[in-house]
């Protein structure tokens, strides 16, 4: 057996807030009808959670459940606890028209953390209104940040955690570390 | 800045997040057209100056592809609409000709 590692190995740098590799976690992709009585059923079996309403995310403990597109889901567990959560969701989703894929591996969880500043950070690297009017805990958001797509939510009003393309994980560390640098705060969501 | 919504997941962004995807509505000609019928498929766009239609796909956001109305000269998108149609919707119609009177696109007007 080989050893699962993050992909930058739980890096973290301190900025004006922190910036950090979350490490492994599982993500297993879900495609299918969402209005499925189905198919949500087969989600709160596998995590105890319901279905997110558009652009949301469900926390629950250490589970995640977020809505992708009208027809996709990503659901958050323990990296540990992969398999297991593919294979629920499989035998739940048995005879529907559904795609379950586990990409774990295929993505990295970053964080910044430790302020209000994480708002400005992202604001300075996505097309979104990071305003708390605008965005918040419970929302997630599919977005470009500078060259590449990621996902991002806020667990509470201090951090936002980001999802990206592992292969551009030090890209993406790069770009919350830089935004993050000491001096270049603009305060503008004080 | 070209500002859209995306009718698949409702967010609106300026066009980075998006993808655009060329003239809407073209009618497709494959195997038994003729050669001009193909020629005007490939080739002939109308790349007008004012009202338009175009298709556009949610790149980095939920992935999906959608139709806009827009004008050209100014970035006013009139509306977004299912890319699962093969004619601007009626309401789109009406908006445009609530700001662009006697507008015309193809054989739309
Ligand atoms: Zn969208």
């Amino acid at each position: 057996m080989s050893e699962s590692v993050s992909a930058l190995g739980g890096a973290s740098h301190e900025g004006f807030v922190r910036a950090e590799d979350m490490g492994l976690r599982a993500m297993i992709t879900l495609r299918g009808d969402l209005a499925s009585a189905k198919l949500r059923k087969a989600v709160k079996g596998a995590t105890g959670l319901d279905m997110p309403e558009q652009r949301r995310i469900a926390v629950a403990d250490d589970r995640s459940v977020a809505w992708m597109s009208p027809d996709e889901l990503l659901i958050l567990g323990p990296y540990s606890e992969a398999g297991t959560l593919r294979e629920t969701l499989e035998k739940g989703l048995a005879g529907e028209h559904a795609l379950v894929a586990d990409v774990s591996d295929a993505r990295a969880l970053l964080r910044v953390s430790g302020g209000t500043g994480v708002r400005e950070v992202i604001a300075k690297l996505c097309p979104v209104d990071m305003a708390a009017e605008a965005f918040g805990p419970g929302q997630f958001r599919r977005t470009r940040m500078a060259q590449i797509p990621a996902a991002i939510w806020m667990p509470d009003e201090q951090s936002v955690q980001v999802i990206c393309f592992r292969s551009v994980a030090e890209y993406a560390f790069n770009l919350l570390r830089n935004a993050a640098a000491p001096g270049s705060e603009t305060g503008l969501f004080i | 800045m070209l500002i859209l919504t995306c009718p698949c997941c409702g967010v609106t962004a300026e066009e980075t997040e998006f993808h655009g995807g060329g003239e809407a509505h073209i009618k497709r000609y494959g195997p038994g057209s003729s050669d001009d019928e193909f020629h005007g498929y490939l080739f002939e766009k109308v790349n007008p100056k004012g009202v338009h239609f175009e298709r556009w796909r949610h790149a980095n956001g939920c992935g999906k592809w959608f139709h806009a109305a827009r004008c050209t000269v100014t970035l006013e998108v009139f509306g977004t609409y299912s890319a699962q149609t093969t004619e601007p919707p009626q309401d789109i119609k009406d908006k445009i000709s609530a700001k662009r009177p006697g507008w015309s696109w193809r054989e739309f007007a």
